[in-house]
């Protein structure tokens, strides 16, 4: 899908430039290595940085602490998972994601999809429980993004973190939109 | 105001609680930002790949056809289910054309921060588990994004 979602914005971008003469695609493709090399001047450090502030709560058990205190809301969201690891991985999970903890997030975000596999019998079909803790992987809340607000601050933003409040009331509102559409779509399909 | 107490009352609270635990906080300091340069290694060529696609289409103007902010926000929210660089390539545009401090700009990083790669963390999930069927996976996660957008509408209004 990213092939061809690639390939069509280059190959669009380029044949309207030539059929309306828009544009110096030349001069675009020599600057867009600047970019990209400013770009990650900018925000390559802050991630560096930030995985290490991470690394100490991770090592410390802060985030496990942090997993403990959500899994009570957890069991509430999924009452069908009997699998104990299951919520243990999902619960770990979710807290990475809040912590922006993204590379620790993936593999207990992989592991609880292979314990809810074997709850689903190895089905090819997805579980409603697969479903639900997808919804809230990708809806769910970032505490600090990192990387937008590095961006922010190398662009010369007055308050860079002025994001962050506005970032949290939006993510939880698709986190609930989310959950409130699944729920919704479960209990018909219960019927 | 509030906000830019955020940053550092966290890092205070993770310091505290790691020497507290007397665990060696510089080594995990440097242990973890080494993983962290490999992020930063294996995101380089993606991020050279999706600003060209991205200068290459938003240069040559075809956008235009699209009135305000929108001819901006579009390909953003189009293109943030599937490619968070892409996301950010766009979101490096308008900070560089409109200001980050413009309205367009905190729009443009608030649904930076409240939206995710659904349709790819969907695949890599279902994928590593021969999943074949999703059901109505995707519409529930698209919707979940489309909530946070118009809430980041909303709040950007009042915040700005």
């Amino acid at each position: 899908m990213i092939n061809v979602i690639w390939f069509f914005l280059i190959f669009i971008g380029i044949t309207f430039s030539l059929l309306t003469g828009n544009g110096n695609i030349g001069e675009i493709v020599l600057n867009s290595g600047i970019n990209a090399y400013e770009l990650l001047l900018s925000i390559g450090p802050m991630i560096v940085l930030w995985s290490g502030i991470m690394n100490i709560a991770n090592k410390s058990g802060l985030l496990n602490k942090f997993s403990t205190i959500l899994k009570p809301l957890l069991n509430r969201i999924f009452p069908s998972i009997k699998n104990s690891k299951a919520m243990e991985y999902i619960s770990s999970n979710i807290a990475a994601n809040m912590l922006g903890l993204g590379s620790v997030a993936t593999p207990f975000g992989l592991k609880a999809m292979k314990e809810l596999d074997k709850e689903n019998k190895h089905s090819k079909v997805a579980s409603e429980a697969m479903i639900t803790f997808l919804v809230l992987n990708t809806s769910g809340v970032t505490i600090i993004p990192m990387t937008v607000i590095a961006l922010r601050n190398y662009y010369g933003s007055v308050s860079p973190s002025s994001i962050i409040i506005p970032s949290i009331i939006a993510t939880m509102v698709s986190t609930i939109g989310g959950l409130t559409l699944d729920s919704i779509i479960r209990r018909k399909n219960a019927k | 105001m509030l906000n830019s107490y955020i940053i550092p009352i966290i890092v205070i609270f993770i310091l505290l609680y790691g020497i507290i635990r007397k665990n060696s906080v510089y080594d995990d300091f440097i242990d973890g930002s080494k993983d962290g340069l490999k992020i930063v290694i294996d995101i380089i060529p993606t991020m050279v790949a999706m600003i060209l696609a991205i200068n290459i289409f938003v240069g040559s103007g075809i956008m235009e056809i699209f009135k305000g902010f929108y001819k901006d926000i579009i390909p953003m929210i189009l293109l943030r289910p599937v490619s968070g660089n892409a996301t950010f390539a766009i979101l490096n545009n308008i900070y560089r054309f409109y200001g980050v401090d413009s309205f367009l700009g905190f729009l443009a990083s608030v649904i930076q921060g409240a939206t995710d790669t659904t349709i790819y963390v969907l695949a890599l999930y279902f994928g590593s588990i021969g999943i074949k069927k999703t059901r109505y996976a995707l519409w529930v996660g698209l919707f979940a994004d489309f909530c946070g957008i118009c809430a980041a509408l909303i709040v950007v209004k009042y915040f700005f």
